[in-house]
């Protein structure tokens, strides 16, 4: 057993923890009921998330999901009306996330700015172009919409796997294979463990970093895609600070932020575990959307702290 | 080797870039070119364009009057809106300097508003309330500061954590005393954030104050040099005797208190604790700020001054999308296109390729 699969597995494991324990606080808690409706609520931002996982393991940030998922839903609604079927819609916003990731990563490799401050420009570029197409929640009303929202597949014991789940694991299979069983996935792990040795070494860097934020923002899109479909319309200010969800889950999926090491199933539960605090704050009802945040914030604290722990162990602490 | 040669060499390995361009200076020491390496001559100009713009659309855009006992006009407006926001960065310079970053700013401005009118609810004296709440903000920092300094979490993780929950804390504490974004009233702070002493705003005169003081600090002990010299290479400033732990800490403390003052700003300015909305997205405003200002991410260098010509970018920016009449919406894209122009120029592979390319016209 490689240890490489032990903040994996740390995930998991807090996951299962905190699911037992909503299971033995209220009745019913423990079914693939609930399980289908974290699955299904939280879809799109795990999508983005898997996205941002592969710029985070390059060493990157980008910020400018969240903005990316509520412009894809705007154009998206406003296309509606002009009779685009939401399918050849969003496959336009797919290849745009594509063409602006790709861009985004273009800056970040031929300026030499940082990540940061170029998808912050990205940020507010989208975030303010949904604001110059219109202010309001605009409802996307193609039958397409309704019929996805109906699609879903009967799991055991009286849950379902919607729609946008079903997306969301696809979208997670392709991620695993490119991770971890191509060259390029082999070149983003090189790139995030050691810019310098991958440069060395004969890594493409431009070409990688830029398929890299092309990447996030093809995924990011499709999240906004995702959502667009689920809330079937789109709202300007959708999306916003999910750029902190999508790397929190990236951290908590047990990615190491320097870059370099971590897994793309680990994002998964990293989401999912967000979106079961959620769920567990819900069902309590006494308590508010302060508790998320703050308990989000503890959540942090522990996995990184536990990483710390954990990096050192394996003496990688070289690498950060 | 003198001594002086020695203070040159130190600050010239802190400053790689710097002393690269001070070598290819006899060559470029021809009037505008010279200029034109300058680092402040990009931002400069750019406010310059953003004023001579907002001159051209509404006349009278300069005139700065007396209404009432104070100074009135844009000029006086966008120093009096920038002010909160220049201050944080201010600290966010500080932190850069150390190859840091701090995201939490934005909760810690939370927290101390909620603060605030928590003590005030409960009667304590506003001077009182004023300490506790510039108290909280080095609480933060040093919260900040011991993830960082002695967890060795990176800057942007650590202080994530602060972000995530800080606005939480500040709901927390409004329900504390019951009441969703409770209201206050406090004639001393108030008075310093929205009040003027003479002609002028106060909260221009206290910023000005913290400006200098933090100028001071930095450039006149050598706490600054520390600073740059950890944000240089922090293993090395270690090696070389410095406590490279304890000026973390120094700059988290930094952060925290300018960015305690500005909540006390805000706050006292809108009259509530609202945790959600106050101070939202200031924290990438001073990052933009620091950055405009051409301080890297990558540390070691720490300017001031040129912070603050960022922060009056950004507010100016602003102020004349509201005066030229374009909707509001519009914005977030102009600051993102200013940001994207500001930051390319700031580029040397860019500007590289651009010189090529006019002289090869040229030939």
């Amino acid at each position: 057993m490689s240890e490489r699969y032990l903040p994996l597995l740390a995930t998991i494991a807090v996951f299962s923890a905190l699911f037992i324990t909503g299971g033995l606080l209220y009745n019913n808690f423990l079914s693939t009921l609930v399980l289908g409706d974290i699955l299904a609520d939280n879809a799109f931002v795990i999508i983005a998330a898997i996205g941002t996982t592969f710029v985070i393991l390059s060493g990157g940030i980008d910020l400018s999901i969240g903005s990316m998922i509520g412009f894809v839903g705007v154009v998206m609604a406003n296309l509606d009306p002009l009779g685009w079927h939401p399918l050849a819609s969003g496959a336009a916003m797919l290849a745009f996330g594509l063409g602006f990731g790709a861009l985004q990563g273009l800056i970040i490799d031929f300026c030499e700015i940082q990540p940061f401050i170029v998808t912050l420009a990205g940020l507010f570029l989208l975030r303010g172009s949904c604001f110059m197409i219109n202010l309001d929640s605009v409802p996307i009303q193609h039958p397409f919409v309704a019929a996805f929202a109906a699609t879903s597949i009967p799991l055991p014991g009286g849950g379902f796997l919607a729609s946008s789940a079903i997306v969301m694991l696809v979208a997670l299979a392709i991620a695993i294979v490119i991770a971890h069983f191509t060259r390029f996935g082999a070149n983003i792990y090189a790139i995030g463990g050691d810019r310098v040795s991958a440069a060395l070494m004969g890594v493409p860097m431009r070409r990688t970093t830029v398929a890299i934020y092309a990447l996030g923002g093809f995924y990011s899109a499709l999240g906004g895609v995702i959502y667009a479909l689920y809330t079937s319309s789109g709202y300007p200010l959708a999306g916003t600070g999910n750029e902190l969800t999508a790397i929190a889950s990236v951290v908590l999926g047990g990615t190491v932020l320097t870059g370099g090491v971590g897994m793309v199933a680990g994002t998964l539960f990293g989401g999912m575990i967000l979106g079961l605090i959620a769920t567990l704050i819900n069902f309590n009802g006494s308590l508010n959307g302060a508790w998320i945040m703050i308990s989000g914030g503890v959540l942090l604290f522990l996995f990184i702290v536990m990483q710390r722990s954990l990096l050192s162990s394996f003496r990688l602490r070289g690498v950060a | 080797m003198t001594p002086g040669s020695n203070v040159e060499t130190k600050t010239a390995a802190l400053r790689p870039r710097a002393n690269t361009e001070t070598a290819a200076l006899p060559q470029r020491l021809h009037g505008l070119r010279a200029l034109a390496g300058h680092r402040a001559i990009w931002p400069l100009l750019a406010l310059a364009l953003i004023l001579a713009v907002d001159g051209a659309i509404s006349p009278g855009f300069f005139n700065v009057r007396i209404v009432e006992g104070r100074l009135f006009g844009n000029l006086i407006d966008i120093l009096y809106r920038a002010m909160p926001t220049a201050v944080v960065a201010l600290g966010m310079a500080v932190v850069i300097g150390t190859k840091g970053i701090d995201l939490s700013v934005g909760s810690v401005i939370a927290i101390v508003g909620a603060v605030i009118t928590w003590r005030i609810h409960s009667g304590d004296p506003h001077l009182v309330v004023l300490m506790a709440a510039l108290a909280v903000g080095v609480l933060c920092g040093l919260w900040n500061g011991f993830l960082v300094a002695v967890l060795d979490i990176q800057p942007i993780i650590a202080t994530l954590i602060l972000m995530v929950s800080g606005r939480g804390i500040g709901l927390m504490i409004n329900l504390l005393y019951g009441g969703t974004n409770p209201s206050f009233t406090s004639p001393l702070l108030q008075g310093l954030s929205v009040g003027h002493i003479g002609l002028v705003p106060t909260r221009i005169i206290l910023g000005a104050a913290i400006f200098g003081a933090l100028w001071l600090l930095i450039r006149r002990t050598a706490l600054g040099l520390f600073l740059e010299s950890v944000g240089g290479n922090s293993a090395a400033a270690d090696l070389a005797g410095i406590n490279a732990r304890l000026i973390k800490y120094a700059a988290y403390v930094i952060c925290g208190f300018c960015a305690a003052w500005a909540g006390v700003v805000l706050a006292a300015d809108t009259h509530t604790s609202d945790p959600v909305s106050i101070g939202l997205y200031i924290e990438l405003d001073a990052i933009l700020a620091v950055v405009i200002g051409g301080g890297s991410l990558s540390g070691g260098r720490i300017y001031l001054g040129m912070t603050v010509l960022g922060a009056l970018i950004i507010q100016a920016l602003t102020t004349s999308i509201l005066t030229s009449g374009l909707p509001p919406e519009y914005n977030l894209v102009v600051k993102a296109f200013v940001v994207i122009v500001v930051l390319l120029l700031q580029s040397d592979n860019l500007r590289a390729a651009l010189s090529k390319g006019f002289t090869g016209r040229k030939r």
